[in-house]
This record gives C-alpha cells, sequence and structure tokens, in this order.
C-alpha cells in the first residue's frame, strides 16, 4: 500500500464514516431518551434515498403508501389506547397527531405524482415524507412497552426490523437505485482529490454532531430529554412527559437519517433492505461511544468508516466480517470500563 | 386434568408421533423432521435464554458451524457423517468457548448485542470462504447411515432427529435438576450472590453457553444430512431471532417449550406459505410482515408463551421427598480461642471520601462478635471488604493464617466464609429447598457429565438431606418445596442463614439478620446464634438492633465515621462516653 493508497481510502473511510456518524448520532439520541436500541433506524436511511429516487424519476414514491399503512394502523392503536383508559375526548387529537400530519406531505406527494417536482422541492418533501416512519413506528410498537426492559424493546426492535424489510420489499421493489448528485465539483489538494460530495457528507456530519453535542450536554431541554432516559418514574414526577420527549427524540433522529439518506443516495446504490446492515455499522460506532456519548459516536463512526475502507482494500469479500468482529473487543473493553456492577439481569418476562 | 389422564394423552401423543411415517404425507414428516431439527435449538435457548437469563440473536450461527463442518468433512473428504458428527461437535464447541470466553463478561443489553455482531460476523464468513462453496453452498452432502442402513428416506431420518430430541431433553432436565442445574437456574439476578457461595458465575455461564451451542451444532449436523445441502441463508441473524421467538412462544423457561414454540411456528409459518400467495403475488415478502406482527404482539401481550397457560391445567408433579442421607463431609474446626479473623489497617475510599480508614480487629474462634455504628459508620464497607465483594485500598485480611485480602468472593468462600445479604438474595421462583442447596455447592463434586447421566445421585440425596437439616435448623422445615418468594421478608433473611450453613463455613458473616422480625422470631434466632457458637461456628454480625446485639455477642466493635471507635465487652461498650456520644450526641 502507498501513501496515496492510503490517502485515497483514508478519504473514503471519512466519508462513509460521516453516514455512520449521522446514523450513530440518531441511534444514540433514540437510545439516550427512550432506552431503545432501534436496530430498524438503517432503514429510515435507506428509504429516504430510495424516495428521493423515485421522486426524482417523477414516480410515486413507495413511502407514500408505507406512511399511509402506518398511520392507519397508529390511529387505531391511538383509538383504543384513549378509549380503553376512559379518554375518548382526546382520541381527536390523537387521530390528527398520528393520521392527519404524518399524511399531508404523502398526499402533495400523491397529487404530484407524474409530474416532474423541480429539484429544489424534491428534497424537503422527502424529508417530511421520512420524517413520520419512525415516530409512527414508535407509537405503535414501542409505545405500548415503554416500560419494558432494554432487552425486550431490543427484540422487538430486531423484530421490527425485519417486518419493516418485508414492507421495503412491497413498496419500494427490489431494484436498487442511485439518486443524481446533488453537487459535483471536485477540488484537488496536490495529489488528492475530494469531491464536493464528499465534503458535504463531512460538513454535515460535523455540523449535526455539533449540534447534539451542544442541545444534549449545554440546554436545559436536552438535559430533560436525557433524564426521561435515566429514570422514568423521576422525569414523570419532575413534570417531564416520557411519551413527549420520546416522540421529540424519534423525530430529530428520523432527520438526521433523511439527511444522512439523502447524501448517501448518490454514491451508494441502494436497495430496499440496505439499511440492516448500514444501520448496524452506524450502531458498532455508536456502541464505541458506549451508546450514551455523541463525541464518542463521532470518533466511533469515523473509525468504523476507516476500518472497513481499508479492509475493503485488503479482502473486499471479508470486510463485513472484519467490521462486525471488531465490535466484540470493543463491547468487552466497555464492559469492563463500566465496572463489575451487579446489576439485576434483564427479564424477558418480567 | 388428573395425573391418570395426562399419562394417557402423553402416551397417546408419543404414540401418535412415534407412528407419524406410516398414517402421514411425506410432506408432514418433513414437516415434522424440520420441527425437530429447530426443537433441538430452542431447547439451547430455553437452558441459555430462559433459564440463565442469557440472551442470544446468534444461535443460527451455531447451526451453521455444525452444518458446514459436517457438510465440508463429508463432501470435500468424503468422511463418515459420524466422523462429521464429531467434527461438528469440536468446531462448535470450541467456537462457543472462545466467544464465550471474550463476550460473557458483557453485561445488561451488551451481551445481546454481542450476539447480533459474532451472529453475522460467522454468517458472513460462511457465504465468503472459497472451501465452502461461498453463497452456492456445499452439495452434495451424503445421507446418514447406521450400519447398512441407510437414513435417506426422510421416514428413516425422522427416528433419528426425534430419538435426539428426546435424549436432549431428557439430558437437560437431568441437568437443571443437579447441583450445576442449580447453579444454572441461581444465574438469573446478578453474580453476587452466586459468588457469594463459591460459584463463578462466568464459569456456569461458560458451560451454559456452550452446551446450547453444542445442541445447535447437533441440531446443524442433523440438518445438513436431512437436506443435504448447506449454503449461508438459513444461518443468519433473521433465523437467530426465529429460534429465540421459538423459545419465548413456547414459553422460554420450559422444556417442553422448546417443542411447542417450534412446532407452533413451523406450522403457522407453513399455513402462511399456503395462504398469503392469495392475497399478493409476493407470498414471501408479506410472510417476513405477519411475522413481524405476530411477533410485535406477542411480546406486548404474552410473553410469558404457551407453557405457563398449559402448566395451570395439568397436575403438579409431585417432589420427591426427602430421605434420609448419610451426612455431608464437614471441615475440621479451628481450635476455640485461636485467632480466626485478624484484620489490620483497612482502609477504603470512594473518591473523595474516606469509607474506611485504618481499621483493625480480631475475632477468636467460636466467638460472636458484632460490628455496630450509626449510619454511615463503614460498617457496610468493612463487611464487603471482608466477603470480598469489594477491594481494600491499603491493609490486610488475614483468616485461618492465610491472607485473603484482595482475592474476591470466590476463594473467600473456598476459604471457609459464609454470609448473608442486607438486601436479600435469594431465588424467589426457586424452592427453599433448592435455595439452601445452592450453599452446598462447594461440599458437592458432581459436573455436568455427571449430572446429565444421572451418577449425581447418591451425592444429591446427601446433599438434598443437608439442605433440609439447615432448613428445620432455622425453623423453615415445614414446607421445603415452597417457593422462596412467597416468604414474608424477615423469614427471607432467616433462609439466607440457612444457605450460609449449608456452606459449613468456620465464619458467618451477617448482614442485618434481625431487621423485620417480630419479637419471637427475634429470640429464635438469638437462640439459632448461641447453638452455632456451641458448635464451634464463628459469627460476625452488623447489626442495627441493639438491644438484639446487647444480648447475644461476646464483643462488640464500634464504628464511626470510617474509624474504629472502642472495642469490648457489651457492658463496657455500653459504657463507654465515646460510643455514647457517637449515638446520641455529645453531652452538653
Amino acid at each position: 500500500m502507498t501513501p496515496d493508497i492510503a490517502l485515497i481510502l483514508g478519504i473514503d473511510g471519512i466519508a462513509t464514516g460521516s453516514i455512520y456518524v449521522m446514523v450513530g448520532l440518531g441511534l444514540v439520541l433514540i437510545f439516550s431518551v427512550t432506552r431503545v436500541i432501534f436496530v430498524p433506524f438503517g432503514d429510515i436511511v435507506a428509504f429516504s434515498a430510495l424516495t428521493l429516487a423515485s421522486l426524482q424519476l417523477g414516480r410515486l414514491p413507495g413511502t407514500v403508501y408505507l406512511v399511509a399503512s402506518l398511520a392507519v394502523v397508529a390511529c387505531v392503536v391511538v383509538s383504543i389506547h384513549y378509549w380503553r383508559q376512559g379518554q375518548p375526548q382526546r382520541i381527536g387529537r390523537g387521530l390528527v397527531g398520528y393520521g392527519v400530519l404524518p399524511l399531508i406531505p404523502a398526499a402533495i406527494a400523491w397529487l404530484c405524482a407524474g409530474t416532474s417536482l423541480p429539484e429544489w422541492a424534491q428534497i424537503p418533501l422527502t424529508v417530511a415524507l421520512v420524517l413520520p416512519i419512525a415516530p409512527l413506528i414508535e407509537r405503535i410498537a414501542l409505545r405500548p412497552i415503554a416500560d419494558a426492559s432494554v432487552l425486550l424493546l431490543l427484540i422487538v426492535s430486531v423484530a421490527l426490523t425485519f417486518g419493516l424489510s418485508g414492507l421495503g420489499l412491497l413498496f419500494f421493489g427490489p431494484e436498487g437505485f442511485r439518486t443524481k448528485p446533488l453537487t459535483s465539483e471536485i477540488f484537488r489538494f496536490g495529489a488528492v482529490t475530494v469531491t464536493s460530495q464528499t465534503l458535504l457528507m463531512v460538513g454535515s456530519a460535523a455540523v449535526f454532531g455539533l449540534l447534539l453535542f451542544l442541545f444534549f450536554e449545554r440546554s436545559f431541554s436536552g438535559k430533560a430529554l436525557r433524564a426521561t432516559a435515566i429514570n422514568r418514574l423521576g422525569a414523570r414526577i419532575v413534570g417531564i412527559r416520557p411519551a413527549t420527549t420520546g416522540t421529540l427524540a424519534f423525530l430529530l433522529a428520523s432527520l438526521l437519517g433523511a439527511i444522512a439518506g439523502i447524501l448517501i443516495g448518490p454514491v451508494t446504490t441502494m436497495y430496499y433492505d440496505s439499511g440492516f446492515i448500514l444501520g448496524l455499522k452506524a450502531f458498532v460506532g455508536a456502541i464505541i461511544g458506549g451508546l450514551l456519548s455523541y463525541p464518542g459516536t463521532v470518533v466511533g463512526a469515523l473509525l468504523v468508516g476507516l476500518l472497513e475502507s481499508f479492509a475493503s482494500f485488503w479482502n473486499s469479500a471479508l470486510k463485513e466480517v472484519v467490521v462486525f468482529g471488531l465490535l466484540i473487543p470493543v463491547l468487552l473493553a466497555r464492559s469492563l470500563a463500566l465496572g463489575q456492577a451487579d446489576e439485576e439481569d434483564a427479564e424477558i418476562d418480567g | 386434568m388428573s395425573r391418570r389422564a395426562v399419562s394417557l394423552f402423553a402416551v397417546t401423543v408419543i404414540a401418535i408421533m412415534a407412528a407419524a411415517p406410516f398414517w402421514a404425507a411425506a410432506f408432514t414428516v418433513t414437516l415434522l423432521n424440520y420441527i425437530g431439527v429447530y426443537t433441538l435449538v430452542v431447547i439451547g435457548i430455553v437452558l441459555l435464554t430462559g433459564v440463565a437469563g442469557l440472551t442470544s440473536f446468534g444461535q443460527a450461527a451455531f447451526v451453521g458451524i455444525g452444518a458446514y463442518a459436517t457438510a465440508w468433512l463429508t463432501t470435500v473428504h468424503a468422511a463418515s457423517p459420524w466422523l462429521g458428527l464429531l467434527f461438528a461437535l469440536a468446531l462448535t464447541g470450541v467456537a462457543a468457548a472462545l466467544i464465550g470466553a471474550v463476550t460473557l463478561r458483557l453485561g445488561g443489553h451488551f451481551l445481546p448485542l454481542a450476539t447480533i455482531a459474532w451472529g453475522l460476523s460467522i454468517f458472513f464468513l460462511f457465504g465468503n470462504m472459497e472451501a465452502l462453496g461461498r453463497n452456492n453452498g456445499l452439495t452434495g452432502v451424503p445421507p446418514i447411515a447406521i450400519g447398512s442402513i441407510s437414513l435417506e428416506p426422510t421416514a428413516a431420518i425422522y427416528y433419528l432427529i426425534w430419538i435426539v430430541v428426546l435424549l436432549a431433553m431428557i439430558a437437560v432436565a437431568n441437568l437443571l435438576d443437579s447441583r450445576q442445574g442449580r447453579a444454572i437456574r441461581s444465574l438469573r439476578g446478578g453474580a453476587v450472590m452466586v459468588g457469594s457461595l463459591g460459584i463463578s458465575a462466568f464459569r456456569i455461564r461458560l458451560v451454559t453457553f456452550t452446551i446450547a451451542a453444542l445442541l445447535a451444532g447437533i441440531s446443524g449436523w442433523l440438518y445438513a444430512h436431512m437436506s443435504r445441502f448447506v449454503s449461508p441463508a438459513p444461518f443468519g441473524v433473521r433465523m437467530g431471532i426465529e429460534y429465540l421467538f421459538m423459545a419465548i412462544l413456547g414459553g422460554s423457561g420450559h422444556i417442553m417449550g422448546a417443542v411447542v414454540g417450534a412446532a407452533l411456528l413451523t406450522l403457522a409459518k407453513n399455513a402462511l406459505q399456503d395462504v398469503l400467495p392469495y392475497f399478493s403475488r409476493n407470498g414471501g415478502q408479506l410472510e417476513v410482515i405477519v411475522f413481524a406482527i405476530i411477533y410485535v404482539l406477542a411480546l406486548q401481550f404474552a410473553r410469558g408463551g404457551v407453557m405457563p397457560f398449559a402448566l395451570r391445567y395439568l397436575p403438579r408433579r409431585e417432589k420427591p421427598p426427602i430421605a434420609q442421607a448419610a451426612p455431608l463431609p464437614k471441615r475440621s474446626m479451628p481450635q476455640r480461642g485461636t485467632p480466626l479473623l485478624v484484620v489490620e489497617r483497612l482502609a477504603k475510599r470512594f473518591g473523595g471520601l474516606e469509607a474506611v480508614r485504618q481499621v483493625g480487629f480480631e475475632i477468636r474462634a467460636g466467638e460472636i462478635v458484632g460490628l455496630i455504628g450509626p449510619n454511615g459508620a463503614g460498617k457496610s464497607t468493612v463487611f464487603n471488604l471482608i466477603t470480598g465483594s469489594l477491594a481494600s485500598d491499603a491493609g490486610t485480611i488475614m483468616f485461618l493464617g492465610k491472607d485473603i485480602t484482595r482475592v474476591g468472593p470466590l476463594r473467600i468462600a473456598r476459604a471457609g466464609i459464609a454470609r448473608t445479604f442486607q438486601h436479600v438474595r435469594i431465588r424467589a421462583s426457586m424452592s427453599l429447598l433448592d435455595n439452601v442447596l445452592l450453599g452446598t455447592y462447594l461440599r458437592t463434586r458432581a459436573g455436568v457429565f455427571r449430572s446429565i447421566a444421572r451418577l449425581d445421585r447418591a451425592e444429591e440425596r446427601r446433599a438434598r438431606f443437608e439442605a433440609w437439616l439447615q432448613l428445620k435448623r432455622v425453623g423453615l422445615g415445614a414446607n421445603p418445596h415452597d417457593l422462596a418468594g412467597n416468604l414474608p421478608l424477615g423469614q427471607q433473611r432467616i433462609l439466607e442463614i440457612a444457605r450460609a450453613l449449608a456452606a459449613d463455613p468456620a465464619l458467618i458473616v451477617l448482614d442485618e439478620p434481625a431487621a423485620g422480625l417480630s419479637r419471637p422470631e427475634k429470640i429464635a434466632l438469638a437462640d439459632l446464634l448461641r447453638a452455632l457458637c456451641d458448635e464451634d461456628i464463628t459469627v460476625l454480625l452488623v447489626e442495627h438492633d441493639m438491644e438484639f446485639v446487647m444480648g447475644i455477642v461476646d464483643r462488640i466493635v464500634v464504628m464511626d465515621f470510617g474509624v474504629k471507635l472502642v472495642e469490648g465487652t457489651p457492658a463496657a461498650v455500653r459504657a463507654d462516653p465515646q460510643v455514647q456520644e457517637a449515638y446520641l450526641g455529645s453531652v452538653a
């Protein structure tokens, strides 16, 4: 390996790593507020890229049907919930929040189908379409068991991943898509060429990483969000509503996921099931940061990107083995760092 | 249902199953074969997740290792499938031991995450190794043959599969009802109590993990020779979670639940494959969605699975009576009055807080010593330093002339110190007898193989009798098979004492044993402690109840603000002005 190749691999690794940074930050955001290890998060990224691709081709994105079906189920779940709680007057608001709001962008996309939208409108519409998916899933499958153990939430979340990939195949079909590049400038620094796309990816990751760090470490609302995760009951006592903060976390994370999808679309061909592995790799990065630290996640995700880049130069077939194999020593170090706390083991049926 | 009806039902089911190849269509037998192969994996998960509380998404990878091991040996090297079985077991065993050694120390949700990681790694390895045919897999795997009888026909391998399943169920049931099995059952709920009895939680976890992997490996061996073809697809994380769901669906703590769960999920899948194509051209993807919905609903509304529900309608199995047996060997107690525990210049700080400073005292064999002090005096820290739950920063602790400073709870238990806990740590879902039997772990020898083969029965009878004697001695002998969780809190403390006594300790260290006891119970406890003293067992107790302490101890050590205040007889301590000041505030 010459220094030139190493440099190219390094830049490539940092570019991919930036995507992992954004996805990893979303995962940490969701975990630190709701204790849910949201394995299907990678699918949000893939769906975002596929949505933009459909819009660019002037087709009706499968997201419209996906959001519509999730919204219908969520409305049923919300209605049953309030009905059984004896608060039928709150059903109306629930239906607006989980039925009407998510369907507005879907309706716009549906009305515009067949006409080619101007490019400036495609990206905001993609974001608006993708944004409700994760909060709807949370309302349907995770909120009813929000007080369960982290382990149970994890098992449900793994199950959701497979369900979502099935929905993805149903609504997006098996073909892969690549979106049009957002920019196509090329900068040369001596022997090194950097595309503006790479700069965009790295820049976005940096900006979002910084914003999240500031929000959670320096602002009061950020601290309130974190308090919810540490002690749901305690948060409730001091007036923080875990349900509201949970939805907020899922929305914020979805924004990250949607943007990550838009950024990765032009560089990688995305399929309906590309999200699973993408999400898991981001996850490896997030775990390097302990699933709680934003700066740690940034470092971890970049490491994963670099490792993947160099591993694929060494043996492209085994790069996945290397990346996931890396997780085990990292987990071990994490676990040892946490010390031998005698925590009560989580129970599935507990 | 009466016992008779249940037996009749069981015999009928077994007869129908045994005759399946004669009455059922070939397709049904194939389906039953798959159920059997899955059941083997799920039995492992029942043991691992349901009983020991270790969640694994990666069991499918072990099935894959078993299947690829035998497929490679029998195709590339044309070896006999029986050699393939040995190779499959060896490879899964080694892989599980290695993976387990690295990951089983992980706590909380990190362990299940690690199982996803290695599950995926192994899966990608299958698909990328040239020798294993990459994504095309290995074809032409030979059928198993017993002598000249080929098990190629579906009906023939059916018997092999279900005999193996039956043997596996018996083996795991035997294991759970043994010394090692009790240790496995006690893993849920934290490692501190387990360690205080000299049981290495890590070792037991590793053993459990390896057994579960070996069951998966056998399943993989059967699978490879049944389908005659292996490719990476059935060994991914998705299948891993399906196995886990089979266990949860059946009732993850029950061995029978493995069969029920495997059967339910396999039959449901089969039924869906028949029905879904009517709704969509893409039946396959609908199937995934329908299953995800079933999983989520099941986890939301029926986490216990089918078995607990079914068990309500079945008669309770009668517990074997506790028979008279030879006592377990006892240690020779140190000479009365010789120094037993010598603590010197002990120190522990937590960050800026000096919890314990320069504390030293001595306990002689046969004494009852009380350690008292106001809240925050450092009593519990001293207690935890002696029993090894905390590592000291400085100082030495000598026990029977041996240095036990910083050697950890396992070796401290082995040296002959037993303890109880301030926050009671019993296993609520185990019987009183089983809880106390945990205490006999270090006095018994039976390993996994002897337990599975039931060669441990003589020792087990002795241990049961010993545990029952200890229960009777503390006054809990009336209903030894009741669940420990049903006892009131005060009695649970007493149960902990019985468990500690079952370990035949030279020194028993009690953390607030009288808390939550009624007056008559306290009197009984005091009598018990004096009786122990007559048997040369030394007692150190940390206690708040002054009246209780003053009435029974020979000497008292008083601590305040992390240092030893005074030491002496109850009368001397009571008269000491320093102690009065510490407890009542200074006399102005």
